[in-house]
């Protein structure tokens, strides 16, 4: 970060006579560096009267926001952050966080009031939520910069409005927000507010991407080259530039191969702008001998593949499998389990069954389009077929629009249906006679998952394998860190299961090899053979 | 002792010069291919592109040179005397017989040798220089439009290199062949051919 101690201490209140006295003090001492006295933004919150009042509810203070900010509620609605519902104009799948099953926490429709601790809305309990109500938008989700702000699971997307025990029964008490105070300070989002969400997607911290978690809240240069927070300090926002409240940047149509050069500012560029390729263009390399070499590869391999060596690099682990069918294994008398492994991470929890985890792990590599097919609610699967692809990857080496992408493959065994042969979205969190968290029986669980879904479902459970791919596009590691060419270029590589190209070091002609060390390996035997008798001879 | 001046200064030095690369070219290629490793994949690829100019501009000056001396004409194929020379390295080598040809200004080569040299530079080095800058420029070719297969470019690249190094393992054994071991060494060191007056005198004649 730069030092911008100004900026910090307006955001504090210049009221505040001890500040001011700070002010004065090392005003002189920073008088060189004029812009530290500046404030990002033109408005203080805290001055306007309409937010010096006390709110009982979220929605109470949106309406405030509105008063100003009249469109940003239908802005915000028009969103998928607000829908959780994208109709992938591709292949006319409907996908969208209420749509999509994974093989994390598997699906929303009849966990929302916990699911919807993520959502930018309040109240979005169950299929009845408005989704027309401006009031209903949540701002502080995204605007907080106190930190201070936390929707909790099972709040329907409220905050906390009174102190609560969380989890009831421990002792550990959530404070009250104070809306007023966060309202003041409200200001752009920042890695902490993505984070909030982001970060902990599949129910925990860096569970789901395993290029993103806490660690990026405050990352060094090593962990995220441009995140770096005492240097280039980019926000999520930085690279998913945001207008009128549509992020770019989605992971259901994402950009499998840039083609563009890098975005310029008065020339209209409607591509991506969190690609590398936005900024970076397609000769990214400038300098050292390797740098012509290196830009040769831009067409084949993507940047993410040598620049993001490792997933997980910030010391918070990933989950990297997550097997539903041990779930429910209780104690003698009837209580749910925990197993920890050597470091204190959970593998074992009665509710969801065993995991694996990982840290620095190494990528998988595929060819990759940006063309993501999902398996959805309804569509045939077949324990036969081995794996089930929750989702699958489009691409390949000749379709000209594909380039070699680093993957977390998340692998999985999950609930189906073995006599519809569909996956099934099980009802899992909830204080209630069905939750599969609180009841251990599955049948019950998915009976009410999937009339919540709207989907059949045969009342038989079983189980099978599932994986999700993630292209990996965050923790940018500094050019030092990157790849070296050894990597690939040699047999048993990263790339060895890559199809469709010729990786100079890890293929060869296995034929010619044979011939050629043949015809090598006997003229030296005929050069020795004969040497060998001038020798014997002795006359030569 | 007689001696008799074979290899002008330009010619040694054009020799060792190409002989410090191609070696240099041997190791670090047969890297790339991903026989072995050695400096690494990166450096490798650095000394083999350094190296693959360097070899370009020697070959363009050492052909200019031939042409303009007339030099050329050594490597000329003939079958003259052939079949003893073969004989000779069949046999009479190991009976300690003299060697059948003989070394002039004119000829400096037997006729295998001629035509071995000529090999390398008529098929050889065209093998690996046109298919080397094939591989090097493959990509700006790509975006002219021109896809070119880049296993098959690399291919031939090899079968090149493989009858480099074929090639380079007879010629080392067969320069010990002189009348003495070292004398086609010290040659091509210094220039001069020496040995004994009688072998010379008789070459002369
Ligand atoms: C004595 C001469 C040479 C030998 C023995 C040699 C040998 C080799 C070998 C064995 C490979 C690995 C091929 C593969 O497995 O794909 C290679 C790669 C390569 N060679 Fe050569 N080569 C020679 C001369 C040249 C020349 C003259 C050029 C350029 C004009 C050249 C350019 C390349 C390039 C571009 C590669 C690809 C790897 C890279 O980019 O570093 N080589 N060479």
């Amino acid at each position: 970060m730069k030092f911008r101690p100004f900026g910090r201490l307006a955001q504090f209140g210049l009221g505040n006579a001890s500040l001011l006295a700070a002010l004065l003090i090392f005003g002189t001492a920073f008088a060189s560096e004029p812009s530290s006295f500046k404030m990002d933004s033109t408005a203080d919150h805290s001055k306007f009267k309409e937010l010096q009042q006390s709110f009982s509810s979220g929605p109470e203070l949106t309406k405030v926001c509105l008063g100003c900010h009249t469109e940003a509620a239908k802005q915000v609605h028009r969103t998928k952050h607000w829908t959780w519902d994208f109709l992938n104009p591709e292949n006319q799948q409907r996908l969208g966080k209420k749509n999509v099953i994974n093989n994390f926490c598997i699906s929303v429709p009849s966990n929302l009031a916990f699911c919807s601790s993520c959502h930018v809305g309040y109240g979005w309990k169950d299929a009845s939520f408005d989704f027309k109500s401006e009031e209903n938008v949540d701002c502080l989700a995204c605007h907080d910069t106190t930190g201070s702000y936390r929707k909790l699971p099972g709040l329907a997307g409220h905050p906390p409005y009174k102190d609560m025990e969380v989890p009831p029964g421990s002792g550990k008490i959530v404070k009250a927000v104070d809306l007023t105070k966060v309202a003041q300070k409200v200001g752009k989002s920042s890695r902490d507010t993505c984070g909030a969400c982001h970060f902990f997607g599949g129910g925990g911290d860096g569970v789901k991407h395993g290029d993103m978690d806490s660690s990026l809240a405050s990352p060094d240069r090593d962990l995220d080259v441009h995140m770096d927070a005492t240097g280039l300090d980019f926000t999520c926002g930085t690279c998913h530039k945001t207008s009128s409240h549509e992020v770019p940047g989605s992971r259901y149509t994402p950009v499998g191969k840039d083609q563009g050069g890098a975005h310029m500012r008065g020339k209209e560029d409607k591509s991506n702008p969190a690609t590398c390729q936005a900024c970076h263009g397609q000769a990214p390399h400038k300098d050292g001998g390797l740098a012509v070499k290196l830009n040769h590869h831009t067409d084949k391999v993507a940047c993410q593949t040598c620049h993001i060596p490792e997933i997980a690099r910030g010391g918070v682990a990933t989950k990297m499998t997550w097997d539903w069918s041990t779930a429910g294994k209780l104690t003698a008398d009837g209580k749910p389990i925990i197993k920890k492994d050597e470091k204190g991470r959970v593998i074992y929890d009665s509710k969801k069954g065993d995991f694996t985890l990982g840290e620095h792990v190494r990528p998988e590599y595929a060819w990759f389009n940006g063309k993501v097919t999902y398996t959805l609610l309804g569509d045939k699967i077949d324990k036969n077929e081995g794996v089930t692809h929750i989702n699958k990857m489009g691409g390949s080496a000749s379709d000209g629009q594909s380039l070699i992408w680093p993957m977390k493959v998340f692998r999985g065994v999950q609930p189906y249906d073995p006599e519809n042969k569909t996956l099934v979205t099980p009802h899992t969190a909830g204080n209630d006679d069905t939750a599969y968290w609180k009841n251990f029986g599955w049948e019950k669980a998915i009976d009410a998952g999937m009339k919540a879904s709207g989907a059949p479902f045969s009342g038989k459970v079983d189980f099978i394998k599932t994986d999700m791919s993630w292209p990996i596009t965050h923790m940018v590691a500094p050019k030092e860190k990157a790849l070296g060419c050894h990597e690939c270029h040699a047999k048993a590589g990263r790339l060895d299961a890559i199809e469709g190209v010729y990786i100079p070091g890890r293929d060869a002609n296995s034929l010619v090899n044979t011939l050629g060390w043949l015809a090598v390996g006997g003229t030296l035997a005929g050069v020795l053979l004969h040497g060998l008798i001038r020798i014997l001879r002795r006359k030569h | 002792m007689e001696r008799i001046y074979i290899f002008t200064r330009f010619e040694r030095f054009w020799h060792w010069t190409q002989a410090l690369l191609v070696i240099s070219m041997m190791i670090t290629g047969f890297e790339i291919h991903g026989s072995y490793s050695l400096f690494g994949f990166a450096k490798a690829h650095q000394i083999h592109t350094i190296a693959a100019w360097a070899l370009i501009i020697l070959w363009v000056f050492a052909i200019f040179w031939h042409f303009i001396t007339g030099e050329w004409r050594q490597y000329l194929p003939t079958m003259k005397d052939a079949d003893k020379v073969i004989r000779h390295y069949a046999w009479g080598i190991f009976l300690g017989e003299e060697h059948p040809f003989v070394v002039t200004r004119a000829r400096k080569h037997n006729p295998l040798q001629a035509q071995a040299y000529l090999a390398v530079k008529l098929l050889i080095n065209p093998i690996l220089w046109i298919s080397g800058l094939l591989y090097l420029y493959y990509n700006e070719l790509a975006a002219l439009g021109q896809h070119l297969d880049l296993a098959t470019i690399a291919l031939i690249h090899t079968i090149g290199a493989f009858m480099m190094l074929a090639f380079f393992v007879a010629h080392v054994y067969l320069i010990t062949t002189g009348h003495t071991v070292t004398a086609h060494l010290k040659a091509m060191i210094t220039g001069w051919e020496d040995g004994e007056g009688a072998h010379l005198a008789k070459r002369d004649q």
